[in-house]
């Protein structure tokens, strides 16, 4: 059985240890799933002990051997995952482009509103019934162009989601053995609890579709107060 | 009475773009003294200077939210009647409850069109 799932933990184990090393890591003190495999492997001694023999103590030294056989296998797994790679490289870079984004678009939009302004000035130099097109188009595209500024705050979530990543990169990196990599400097977000409202709290920035409030429901909100 | 429409209004907003669409659409509303502010410290400084008659304002913005440039505008003797209105993309109740309890005038959701910003400009200022 044991031998079997040895096998498993070959070039292509990383579902496998997922599956399989939460309960075959007795050694891994901080893993949860360790303290489970720590009393499989005390009820096994335990079953073995008082009637031990040299047959079933080298029964026993086999087990052991292959287990930590496994462990250093899967160990090999993760590290051939290169998380320090996908810390240094992958999430600087993923912020990297998103930052881009912000960029690309704050220009974008910056390039429709110099447009959109020259197209106001035009539209008070025509006729009443023209300018008045005009502007009325104007000013569709002035409010449109707050898309900017939502995406904004959108990818600055996104962002913040990443370094969260990091921290659990480095703890990853941390329990394997490696040295953490060099520190951004930024302590990872802990996860939030529900809590007395701060003024922390309170940023969240824009809300997925049917999460904040619309501007009637806050209409409704307010005049409640009075 | 008649809504002053040269008085000095102030809008805070940490993403230019966000202060160039507040300016026009103020502009088209012929609000013809616009100010504009960063973040709430900026803003505070601009509101000691001179005497505004509305402040339009984001909430997030770093070092000092819109919501604590509305508490500072409260808590201060000289500009605590000044019509405070917050546009923002928290839409949380918890946020226009808090905004409320801090004295705000209305409240506006990002994204927001023209027709929304003129009707809370109205009722927090009149007809114009």
């Amino acid at each position: 059985m044991r031998k079997g799932a040895k096998a498993k933990a070959g070039p292509k184990a990383k579902k496998a240890a997922k599956r399989v090393a939460p309960k075959r890591q007795p050694t891994r003190k901080k893993a949860a799933a360790g303290r489970a495999g720590a009393i499989k492997a005390v009820k096994m001694v335990r079953s073995v002990v008082p009637t031990i023999s040299m047959a079933r103590e080298s029964e026993l030294f086999a087990e052991l051997e292959s287990l930590a056989a496994y462990i250093q296998s899967v160990k090999s797994e993760i590290t051939a995952i290169r998380p320090d790679q996908v810390k240094e490289d992958y999430l600087p870079l993923a912020a990297d482009e998103l930052d881009a984004i912000v960029e690309a678009t704050a220009e974008a939009t910056n390039a429709i509103m110099d447009a959109a302004e020259i197209i106001e000035r035009v539209a008070g130099e025509s006729t009443v019934e023209i300018g008045g097109k005009l502007r009325d188009a104007t000013t569709s595209i002035y409010e449109a162009c707050g898309f900017q500024d939502i995406t904004g705050q959108r990818i600055n979530k996104i962002v913040r989601a990443l370094k969260d990543i990091e921290g659990k990169v480095d703890r990853l990196m941390t329990a394997f053995g490696g040295a953490p990599a060099a520190s951004s400097g930024k302590k990872p977000k802990k996860k939030k609890k529900a809590g007395p409202i701060t003024d922390e709290s309170l940023l969240e920035g824009p809300q997925l579709k049917n999460k904040g409030s619309s501007q009637e429901e806050v209409d409704a909100l307010l005049a409640s107060f009075d | 009475m008649a809504v002053d429409m040269n008085m000095n209004v102030l809008i805070v907003d940490d993403y230019k773009t966000m202060l160039r669409i507040l300016r026009n659409l103020m502009n088209q509303l012929k609000f013809t003294n616009v100010e504009e502010a960063m973040d709430g410290t900026q803003a505070l400084e601009h509101l000691r200077q001179k005497n505004f008659g509305l402040v339009v304002s984001d909430w997030n913005m770093e070092p000092m939210t819109g919501i604590q440039l509305l508490r500072e505008v409260r808590g201060d003797d000289k500009l605590k009647h000044i019509p405070f209105i917050m546009i923002t993309a928290e839409s949380k109740s918890e946020n226009v409850i808090a905004a409320k309890e801090a004295g705000v005038s209305n409240y506006i959701v990002k994204p927001f069109n023209a027709e929304t910003l003129k009707s809370k400009l109205v009722s927090v200022l009149g007809d114009f």
